[in-house]
């Protein structure tokens, strides 16, 4: 039934594409039907994305970021995945995926707040069903199995989407999430960033599959390897899995196969372990390129819009950032009070006695 | 009313929680057909159905993880982990994550979930299924750690912690599970959680002990009969009832702290240096900790040294009595 899943064989490497780097469809019988407004919100976000992804790094350099994660080039893997999601379904976040945030209704405000160093960053609107970004690495995918369990015996109809990055799938807590799910037909997708890199690692090094899609061979769920910088096949795929899981009948592995441009984080030094050539060659591979000369060719876009969108989008990053950066710090009493429901008897007197201490010698 | 175990009244607790909530769910390793390995669970799928009551693959990571998920999807989990011994792969969900998700949203996600774990010693257990890890739970903000010691509060803490809005840890004294009965109300009620119980009031000193040793301490002081030992049962380890340890402090003068976990930063320290914080004035002798060795827990060949028996709390009795000021 999902002949897709069969076509391409993740344990002969076989990869899903339909946009080449160039822009050209090479798989005509498998282009998605996607409906206008999808692939332009896709693409707005995608501008938007990138934009603000690189003025993150800038802000950091300036000092005025604590820290960052980029994710210049890995736009595709990221917006073709959760296009293809519905409004109720639950994202589960790793920690680069700014572009499927911002797609299901995070919004920029919050991911800049969230990485200047503020709980509030975190505290997404309500009725964005999105889980906040994941540090502990691995720990993740056993939420979604939970999220999407709940779904289930609700019959709710929603599916869970979770990201997480070609080094996490070493992580012992991934094999215990993904057999969950698959131990109880979950309706569950899980995306793995295959950006190449698990901060100076290679893949290759520490990991001996020929794919990381072959891992969903021993959950006896499908896995399917896909160019994860072409936004069609990543649609495609999402969607093939979303029906498969809508209907009960589990989760799916895809593999996105994309490249990190940019650092780990704002605190890595790419250069130290990988060659310019590599980069390079990557470059060509530019998702944001590729889905642009799609959207002109298909007349849903033009140069001069283009021209628009980039700079309102630079116009925006700016003002949201300055907007964040005055925002200043937290009140004080936030720090203690989304501890419990109800403050403990304890915590409440460590507030007072520091509130007194403050009133007493604060001024000083 | 009816006479309980403490392991009935817990099984009655998720029973009636269960019955009157069908957003609880129950799961864990064996906890499903076979009713868990102590029968805590015993009968709940057959009445609730599989996917309400659940065997798990053994990992406890994911058994923590997805309840996790399923807390902030509008399910109540209730998960047991075997033997605490084995909740430590389970450890990193439970810091991590389950202690935060409050906070760190700013209290748009909370897990209102349970997980129940058997612990202690002296049930001639082999390796890892004797630990008593009270430090590892309540050491952490965001969690609430409860120990039951009769079938009421058993029955009462388990429904308070199911109905409870933040994630609480319920270690269950696996030795008493079966050890005496209880008449226990048939109908559902809580027991507060973040208040001890006075097993016994008195004025010559305090004793705080919780769990297993709440009738240790009962038992050594039927052997000490000239003291008149206030017995507080702690009931709920984290958040701590300071209050009524500080006002039977204050009233007594003397303090013995008896628990099975390590000595050493273990909870005893936590609450003598609340006494020393509030009611250091009115103390008549220094207080005294009577704990288990700063050891792993010894085998059965060698346990009988490591549990704390009735002689052993009526000898530290007798000679923090003995101390002048």
């Amino acid at each position: 039934m999902y002949m897709l899943f069969e076509e391409f064989d993740p344990l002969k490497e076989e990869m899903l594409q339909i946009l080449d780097k160039d822009g050209k469809i090479v798989n005509d019988k498998l282009v998605p039907k996607i409906k206008k407004e999808t692939l332009l919100k896709m693409y707005k976000t995608m501008v938007l994305g990138r934009i603000a992804d690189d003025k993150a790094v800038q802000f950091q350099r300036q000092g005025r970021m604590l820290t960052y994660a980029p994710n210049h080039g890995q736009e595709a893997a990221q917006l073709g995945s959760i296009a293809a999601m519905e409004d109720k379904d639950w994202l589960v976040l790793a920690f680069r995926e700014l572009n499927s945030m911002l797609y299901k209704g995070v919004t920029l405000k919050q991911s800049f707040l969230y990485w200047l160093g503020n709980e509030w960053g975190s505290r997404y609107d309500d009725n964005v069903n999105v889980l906040p970004v994941n540090v502990p690495i691995g720990s993740q995918i056993s939420h979604a199995a939970g999220l999407a369990y709940a779904s289930k015996l609700k019959e709710t109809g929603e599916v869970t989407i979770v990201y997480i990055g070609d080094g996490g799938t070493s992580h012992g807590e991934f094999h215990e999430g993904m057999n969950f799910a698959s131990a109880y037909d979950l309706p569950m997708i899980v995306i793995i960033q295959n950006n190449q890199y698990a901060i100076s690692t290679p893949r290759h090094k520490t990991i001996n599959s020929k794919t990381l899609a072959q891992k969903a061979v021993s959950y006896g769920i499908p896995g399917i390897q896909v160019d994860g910088n072409d936004p069609l096949a990543m649609f495609l795929a999402t969607q093939t899995a979303r029906e498969r899981a809508a209907k009960g009948e589990g989760p799916t592995l895809i593999e996105a196969v994309t490249y990190r441009m940019g650092a780990h984080t704002t605190s890595d030094n790419p250069k130290l372990y990988r060659e310019d050539s590599e980069v390079e060659e990557w470059e060509e591979k530019d998702p944001l390129k590729r889905f642009k000369k799609y959207m002109i060719d298909k007349k849903y876009w033009s140069e001069k819009k283009d021209k628009e969108l980039h700079e309102s989008s630079k116009k925006e990053v700016l003002n949201t950032f300055k907007e964040v950066e005055d925002m200043g710090l937290v009140d004080l009493g936030d720090i203690f009070k989304y501890t419990y429901e109800t403050m403990t008897p304890e915590l409440t007197k460590q507030m007072e006695d520091y509130q007194e201490y403050l009133d007493e010698e604060g001024a000083k | 009313m009816a006479v309980k175990t403490i392991l009935q009244a817990i099984n009655d607790a998720l029973d009636q929680s269960m019955e009157k909530d069908d957003s609880v769910v129950v799961y864990g390793e064996d906890v499903g057909f076979e009713g868990g390995v102590f029968r805590a669970t015993a009968g709940l799928q057959k009445k609730y159905g599989e996917k309400r009551v659940f065997d798990t693959p053994i990992a406890e990571a994911a058994i923590v993880g997805s309840a996790i998920g399923m807390a902030i999807n509008g399910l109540r989990p209730v998960v047991e982990m075997q033997f605490s011994g084995f909740s430590l792969p389970g450890y990193n969900q439970i810091v991590t994550h389950a202690a935060r998700f409050r906070n760190r949203t700013r209290g748009k996600y909370h897990l209102p979930m349970v997980v129940r774990m058997p612990y202690g010693g002296g049930v001639r257990a082999l390796e890892h299924h004797s630990e008593s890890l009270e430090t590892l739970y309540a050491h952490i903000p965001g969690l609430k750690l409860v120990i039951p010691s009769t079938p009421y509060d058993a029955k009462g803490l388990t429904m308070a912690a199911i109905n409870d809005p933040d994630p609480v840890i319920i270690m269950e004294p696996k030795r008493i599970y079966r050890a005496f009965k209880q008449d226990i109300p048939d109908e559902p009620y809580e027991v507060e959680i973040g208040k001890a119980r006075i097993v016994k009031e008195g004025k010559d000193l305090t004793i705080i002990a919780w769990g297993a040793l709440v009738r240790e301490v009962e038992k050594a002081m039927k052997q000490v009969k000239d003291v008149d030992a206030e017995i507080i049962d702690l009931r709920t380890i984290s958040p701590m009832d300071t209050e009524t340890i500080i006002e039977s402090v204050k009233k007594t003068g003397r303090v013995l702290v008896v628990h099975e976990a390590v000595k050493s930063f273990g909870p005893a320290a936590e609450i003598v240096s609340r006494i020393n914080e509030e009611a250091f004035f009115y103390l008549e002798a220094a207080p005294k900790r009577l704990t288990g060795f700063d050891v792993t827990v010894p085998l059965p060949k060698g346990e009988e040294h490591f549990i704390i028996k009735p002689e052993r709390i009526a000898y530290e009795v007798k000679k923090l009595m003995a101390q002048k000021a």
